[in-house]
């Protein structure tokens, strides 16, 4: 497999996996080398890529496991990178001004949702992928992926509606 | 009409029960301008998932091709094997050529003990001219004499030497 092949077939995914990645790992950067690491990986086993059936699926399984694991090895080194640390009193006229902004409260108050709720969020309403394809990725039924959705959706609604108080209630 | 359809659809949506096709409707409805004040909140959402989704990895990713490399490499490998064997067995070769005295024939012993003897008969000759060499250099005036004498003694130890190898 060259090169120019290999990317055809990553190109196409390459953003989804760095937004899951960003998602998940908050910080841009973080999620720029997680997504780089993730493309290398796939790169080295090339050879292999043929043999899976739906590499895309593949790419984002890669990528929560991956993500999931630097958030973890992360809080077992308790070098918490989490931006709430830095929040309290020095945030920057920019983020003022972005978090005054609905829909930077979105994400905001995305990043609070547990991890799993946070990941099925991105991967149904923000990539659009079908439920089957999410059990695919997240080795869950769907059910259980339902359910969890809906929980996230109604969280971030509420949220968002107390933080807002946009006339509803 | 449509407004009652979009609560409808909503509500579904809170529940994780729409198709990808009807939030497809739920995003189009909300991308326009202005939606009744208590759905305000979903337009946040929309907004936020529809612009989440236009972010891109710009970054390069450096894919280095070593797929041409792997059989030179294999191929040095097996070559240094090749040497190594190939020493490995001269070396042997070369060992079990030594012998020592229990591996002769009987014919071969026989013919050892032989040089033996000879030899010993040159050394006792040997000691002769020695003894003659220390009375030479007692007398000590002629020391070209005793020096002619060592040449001979030379000469005998060459010869000494042949027959060593003959044998």
């Amino acid at each position: 497999m060259t090169q120019a092949e290999f990317l055809n077939i990553v190109m196409p995914f390459k953003d989804k996996v760095f937004r899951l990645a960003k998602r998940i790992l908050v910080s841009q950067e973080e999620a720029e080398d997680a997504t780089q690491e993730i493309l290398l990986k796939l790169w080295k086993n090339k050879l292999k890529i043929g043999e899976y059936k739906n590499i895309e699926a593949f790419s984002m399984t890669m990528t929560k496991n991956f993500c999931l694991d630097k958030l973890k090895s992360k809080h077992s080194q308790n070098l918490k990178i989490v931006h709430s640390n830095y929040q309290d009193k020095n945030v920057s006229l920019q983020k003022q001004v972005e978090l005054n902004d609905s829909v930077g409260w979105v994400s905001k108050i995305m990043e609070e949702l547990p991890e799993q709720q946070k990941i099925i969020l991105q991967l149904r309403d923000i990539e659009q992928y079908d439920f089957e394809e999410i059990s695919k990725m997240l080795d869950m039924n769907q059910t259980a992926i339902r359910v969890a959705l809906s929980r996230a959706r109604k969280t971030l609604r509420e949220k968002l509606t107390k933080t807002h108080s946009y006339g509803v209630k | 009409m449509v407004l009652n359809n979009m609560e409808k659809l909503i509500e579904k949506y809170d529940n994780g029960e729409t198709t990808l096709k009807e939030e497809q409707q739920l995003k189009d409805y909300f991308s326009q301008e202005t939606v009744p004040p208590h759905l305000e909140v979903y337009k946040s959402m929309f907004q936020y998932f529809l612009y989440t989704h236009e972010e891109q990895f710009t970054k390069d990713v450096p894919l280095k091709s070593k797929k041409t490399y792997s059989l030179y490499q294999w191929i040095s490998v097996a070559a240094v094997a090749v040497i190594m064997l190939g020493i490995f067995t001269q070396v042997d070769l070369f060992q079990s050529q030594t012998q020592t005295l229990a591996d002769l024939t009987p014919q071969e012993r026989v013919e050892y003990e032989e040089a033996k003897e000879v030899l010993a008969l040159f050394s006792s000759t040997f000691s002769k001219g020695t003894d003659k060499l220390m009375a030479l250099n007692m007398v000590s005036n002629n020391f070209d004499k005793g020096a002619d004498n060592i040449a001979y003694l030379g000469e005998i130890t060459s010869t000494t030497n042949k027959i060593l190898k003959t044998n």
